[in-house]
């Protein structure tokens, strides 16, 4: 593979950060644990993998400390796709970031599926070149990890548990939150930046804008087509879906299934032909049934 | 008043392409089925992933419309992942990888390495007037082979092709529409239009 270096160019910008994940958008990005599950992804039409160890769902059931993956684990995945590969680091864990960049990852998750390492800051992600995707349950946070260089915001659901409701709930409060920054006035935005803990400056641009500067996909409970569909009807850019494929019945047509239901999320004749006969779902956890130091979303801050 | 352009929207920065012929004040449409194509004056396939586009095209029908469209003398326009569905031949594609194709070129993916690699650079840009094009290159294809009918438009400071023309279809390797460049989707219209 040709490498060789290109004068005047410059690499790890904000643009071609947050443009990759620009490139994801309508798709559908999988979790997946070896080497044969990222083939299944990427022959089902993932737009990229995320390699890790365990998904949310056995995390949840094994418990424990939760950290970044083995890095043999992460280059024989590497290895085995063309698409991109994103791994996850733990919150404020800027070593195992430098470590997953260091492996050639196209992105890296700080994510709070992994046990945090810092329970006050997150990674400063402007030290790296990789690009960063960091949790969100509402505006505020989304814009505080930005300003710390995230180039992409999924918001967190309730990973592992099959149950879409807190997706529901994190994508309808980013959502709102922007729609009622656009109705203020200019005079408003100052107190409206203190509420949400941002800078006054990416307050006021969304605020004009209307949405966010970067991609925003939706994560954490989606299990069925018909759940990627609604996350793109409420205005998703694209979908993870974590424990949701892999510990379904029948993984390859789920993906497919998934992946075509994002493409089509507006056509209901689509979303029916690609709900049938899919098999088992992943047994689920009803959210209000965890006990709340078990909810892995409010980690983060 | 003419057809819209179409915008294939399965998967990719579609929206982005879009906003980019808004602002040059021509029409456009996104494009999922036939019906969509058939209404289209012009086809763009935006950035995105190849691989997933083949798929849901071939799922969805659009595969050897698009293909048959292309052939017939549609003009399109293809970024990054869509150079790679224009191109007849795809080196480091995945095994069953094809494209559209009708561009005599081969393509190799991801030719510069992972995300690390991707870059932004000032190339110059035939037909293009003024200043250079910013471009941005995400995990990006080059041109390794151009046939005897194939114009290149635009190539790195080592001479690697990232821009070529083929009678109707054009593929470049960077993406304008994530820029603020309007000059190469200008080049596109004028090209419908002809």
């Amino acid at each position: 593979m040709s490498k060789s270096s290109i004068p005047t160019s410059t690499t790890g910008t904000p643009l071609v950060k947050r443009g990759l994940a620009e490139m994801m958008k309508g798709g559908v990005i999988m979790d997946v644990i070896n080497v044969e599950q990222a083939k299944i992804a990427e022959d089902s039409g993932a737009v990229a993998v995320m390699a890790l160890e365990r998904v949310p769902a056995d995390i949840r059931a094994q418990g424990g400390v939760s950290r970044m993956s083995d890095p043999d684990m992460i280059d024989s995945i590497i290895n085995a796709v063309s698409i991109p590969v994103m791994a996850k680091a733990r919150i404020g864990h800027f070593v195992e970031a430098q470590i997953l960049e260091s492996l050639g990852v196209d992105y890296i998750d700080e994510s709070e599926v992994l046990s945090p390492a810092d329970y006050v800051n997150h990674i400063n992600k402007w030290n790296f070149k990789v690009p960063f995707v960091c949790g969100a349950t509402n505006l505020g946070e989304a814009l505080r990890r930005i300003t710390e260089g995230a180039a992409m915001i999924r918001s967190k659901g309730e990973a592992g548990t099959g149950d879409v409701s807190e997706a529901m709930k994190h994508i309808r409060t980013i959502s709102g939150q922007i729609r009622d920054l656009s109705s203020k006035t200019e005079d408003e935005l100052f107190v409206a930046a203190k509420e949400l803990q941002a800078p006054f400056e990416l307050v006021r641009e969304i605020a004009v804008s209307g949405k966010l500067p970067v991609t925003l996909f939706v994560a954490g409970g989606i299990a069925t087509p018909a759940d990627a569909a609604l996350m793109m009807q409420l205005g998703a850019d694209g979908v993870f879906v974590g424990s949701g494929i892999f510990k379904s019945g029948n993984p390859l047509e789920r993906a497919k299934a998934i992946v075509k239901a994002t493409t089509f999320y507006n056509d209901p004749s689509v979303l029916a032909e690609v709900s049938r006969g899919l098999g088992e779902a992943m047994v689920g956890i009803n959210v209000s049934d965890l006990p709340a130091p078990h909810r892995l979303a409010e980690r983060g801050w | 008043m003419t057809a819209p352009i179409g915008v294939l929207a399965l998967q990719g920065d579609f929206r982005e392409h879009r906003q980019t012929l808004a602002k040059i004040g021509v029409d456009s449409i996104e494009v999922r089925t036939l019906a969509d194509l058939t209404a289209s004056s012009g086809l763009i396939i935006p950035g995105g992933e190849s691989t997933v586009m083949q798929k849901l095209a071939l799922a969805y029908d659009l595969f050897q419309p698009i293909k048959d469209a292309l052939k017939a003398g549609l003009p399109a326009f293809g970024t990054c992942a869509g150079l790679i569905m224009l191109a007849d031949e795809i080196l480091d594609g995945i095994a069953g990888q094809s494209g559209f194709g009708g561009l005599d070129v081969s393509v190799r993916r991801n030719a510069f390495g992972n995300q690390l690699d991707s870059f932004e650079v000032d190339l110059e840009f035939k037909g293009v007037v003024g200043s250079p094009v910013h471009a941005a290159f995400i995990r990006a294809p080059i041109v390794e082979r151009v046939g005897p009918e194939v114009e290149v438009l635009s190539t790195l400071g080592d001479g690697r092709i990232v821009g070529v023309r083929q009678k109707n279809l054009m593929g470049i390797s960077f993406h304008p529409e994530v820029t603020d460049e309007t000059r190469i989707h200008e080049l596109f219209v004028s090209m419908v239009g002809a």
